[in-house]
């Protein structure tokens, strides 16, 4: 697939890791982008506070150069461009006059056959999370990220329309098919203060203050942005805001592009990231480190489990010896385990109706022990005489702590049959 | 909020062809708005405003253009687009409060600050057709005084080779003043 590229001004000076990492991420997941030619500024919102017809003209001159060199769909990261090439393209296709003007300005004809395209609809929409996942070559596992979508990629929606206005998902999905964790918070779409915070500081600044303490104190520990100037005012003045209100945020800030082609195997500095004021390598190792622990915490749990089922057979005439659940292997297992210590040793006879009746009516008893008939059955399912004893043991003892471990069992069970599925 | 009194009286015929001119050019009605302040609840920039979105349309509501364009709210709206987008009404305000900036520009009222700086970022593109980041702050803090402002920021803009040492120029730029005038030229609702 080939796109018309508008890198937009800042591709080359502010947002020069944005141009870097775009361009990768084109090569990456294969397709090309042909920059326009001769392309002008858009105007951004400097054009439109002034003169509305001059801020139609300007992007619609690239509008005119995309449809004279045969293409239809424009690619524009900046969130600021994209905007405005929006805006003029729903101009054009709807106000029959508006476009007269705008042609007579231009002194060039304008068919109104071009898409002006974000980055997050080209790689959720177009290019799909499968793809890119299938690039994945080191998952972002345990990153905790805060998409933050500022204003101009979703509104006003009539002109952008590819993601919802008030809690957008398309970042949050690429998030997640790089591996990482999408961090619910609130201000996602709230404004950085955009252009506020270079002409009126003392506005802007407390624009930006309340969007990174949202983003912390929902748990985030980096933003990811697909705009230019959210990037800017983030990172460059994230320092200044930390001094203004007296309150330390240490938040690296991201292109959605940079990350995507990190996890796809290219080394930081390839797209810039010691360019960032913010220091923003070094949570990147620290991700690395805590994705490699995880991993083989994950291989631990996968091959304990496996010796726990070549134990099964094995276990089997010991199921009542072991009522009472000591050291056991799989992790969610563990967790209800420091409880079964605390009790009194259960009443056998107990334990043993409840064995009974685990293994003759395993569906019933499953329904008893887990609300969500599904999981019942899952529990079911999976009822052997090392679960039946444990679940005996503990029914006999504390109903609660049961459910708890039964819960558990199917949690297991459900993740194992994710993996094997993945 | 008010901090002097209102004479209501009734709207001069003048009064009214602005209020239609500017809804006319931002393309919405302001006689739609039922005045629940939902867009001021959701500003992100209300705390600064002397009138808040819901007080800015119920100024022209009442006829007070007068107000309604020196309110130094419309210079404070950052163009998010919330108000907009979450009006049940479907007013447009964010295109209101842009036709009122442009409305007021040309009488002359304006933020200094803000208006310097969008005058100084278009002129980078009617000049060159590109915004030269670096030229523009420069040019901004000349205008407004502000010589040292983000001072400390310019080293290590150039450190991590942010700046461009000259200004990227576009080979149209002589269609891109024609642009500039014929805009002006044609231009303008009025």
């Amino acid at each position: 697939m080939k796109y018309a590229y508008y890198p937009g001004c800042s591709a080359d000076g502010s947002g020069i890791e944005y141009g870097m990492s775009m361009e990768r991420t084109a090569k990456i997941l294969g397709f090309q982008l042909q920059e326009l030619e001769d392309w002008n500024c858009c105007g951004a919102t400097s054009g439109h506070n002034t003169d509305k017809l001059l801020s139609l003209a300007l992007p619609a001159r690239n509008l005119a150069i995309a449809e004279k060199t045969g293409f239809n769909m424009i690619i524009a990261p900046c969130a600021a461009c994209y905007n405005r090439f929006r805006t003029a393209e729903h101009a054009v296709q709807h106000d029959p006059e508006m476009k007269k003007k705008i042609e007579q300005v231009l002194d060039m004809e304008l068919q109104g056959s071009t898409e002006t395209l974000s980055i997050l609809d080209v790689l959720v929409n177009k290019i799909g999370t499968e793809a890119i996942t299938a690039k994945v070559k080191s998952p972002l596992t345990t990153m905790k990220a805060a998409s933050y979508y500022g204003c101009l990629l979703v509104r006003p929606v009539e002109h952008t329309g590819f993601d919802d206005p008030e809690d957008p998902q398309t970042m949050d999905k690429v998030m997640k098919a790089l591996g990482a964790d999408a961090v619910e918070w609130s201000h996602k779409t709230e404004c950085c203060g955009a252009a506020m915070v270079t002409a009126r500081p003392d506005v802007g600044m407390r624009m930006l203050y309340r969007v990174l303490k949202d983003a912390k104190e929902s748990g985030a520990e980096c933003l990811v942005t697909a705009c230019p100037l959210c990037m800017l005012n983030l990172d460059m003045r994230q320092a200044a805001v930390e001094k203004q209100f007296g309150e330390k945020f240490n938040l690296p800030i991201y292109y959605v592009t940079e990350l995507l082609a990190i996890a796809s195997g290219d080394a930081p500095q390839t797209v810039g990231i010691e360019k960032h004021f913010v220091e923003a390598g070094k949570y990147l190792d620290t991700v690395k480190i805590r994705a490699a622990e995880a991993k083989i915490t994950a291989e631990k749990a996968a091959e304990e489990a496996a010796a726990k089922a070549q134990a099964k057979a094995a276990a089997a005439k010991a199921a009542k010896e072991k009522a009472a659940p000591t050291g056991e292997a799989g992790v969610k297992a563990k967790a209800a385990a420091p409880s079964a210590d605390a009790g009194a040793q259960p009443d056998q006879k107990k334990v043993d109706a409840f064995v009974t009746a685990l293994t003759k009516n395993p569906d019933k008893m499953a329904a008893k022990l887990v609300a969500d008939p599904a999981q019942a059955g899952v529990l079911a399912s999976i009822l052997d005489e090392k679960k039946i004893g444990k679940l005996a043991g503990l029914m006999a003892r504390d109903m609660e702590l049961a459910k708890k471990a039964a819960a558990a069992f199917v949690q297991q069970e459900l993740k194992r049959q994710g993996e094997c599925q993945d | 909020m008010l901090e002097s009194a209102f004479k209501l009286s009734p709207t001069t015929d003048s009064q009214k062809a602005l209020i239609s001119r500017l809804e006319q050019e931002a393309g919405t009605s302001i006689n739609l708005c039922y005045q629940c302040g939902k867009c001021t609840a959701g500003c992100p920039a209300a705390f600064a405003m002397d009138y808040p979105p819901r007080q800015v349309i119920r100024l022209l509501q009442l006829g007070f253009t007068e107000e309604a364009l020196n309110a130094k709210s419309i210079w404070i709206c950052a163009s998010c687009e919330t108000c907009s987008a979450r009006c049940p009404r479907g007013v447009d305000i964010a295109s209101l409060m842009d036709t009122m900036r442009r409305a007021a520009l040309k009488r002359g009222k304006t933020d200094k600050k803000v208006a310097a700086f969008n005058k100084a970022f278009l002129s980078n593109v009617k000049n060159f057709g590109r915004t030269y980041e670096a030229g523009l702050l420069l040019q901004y803090n000349l205008t407004t005084g502000q010589l040292f402002k983000d001072m400390g920021l310019g080293l290590p803009m150039m450190q991590r080779g942010k700046v461009g040492v000259f200004p990227e120029r576009i080979k149209a730029r002589d269609e891109m003043k024609k642009i500039f005038e014929r805009a002006a030229k044609f231009g303008g609702e009025q």
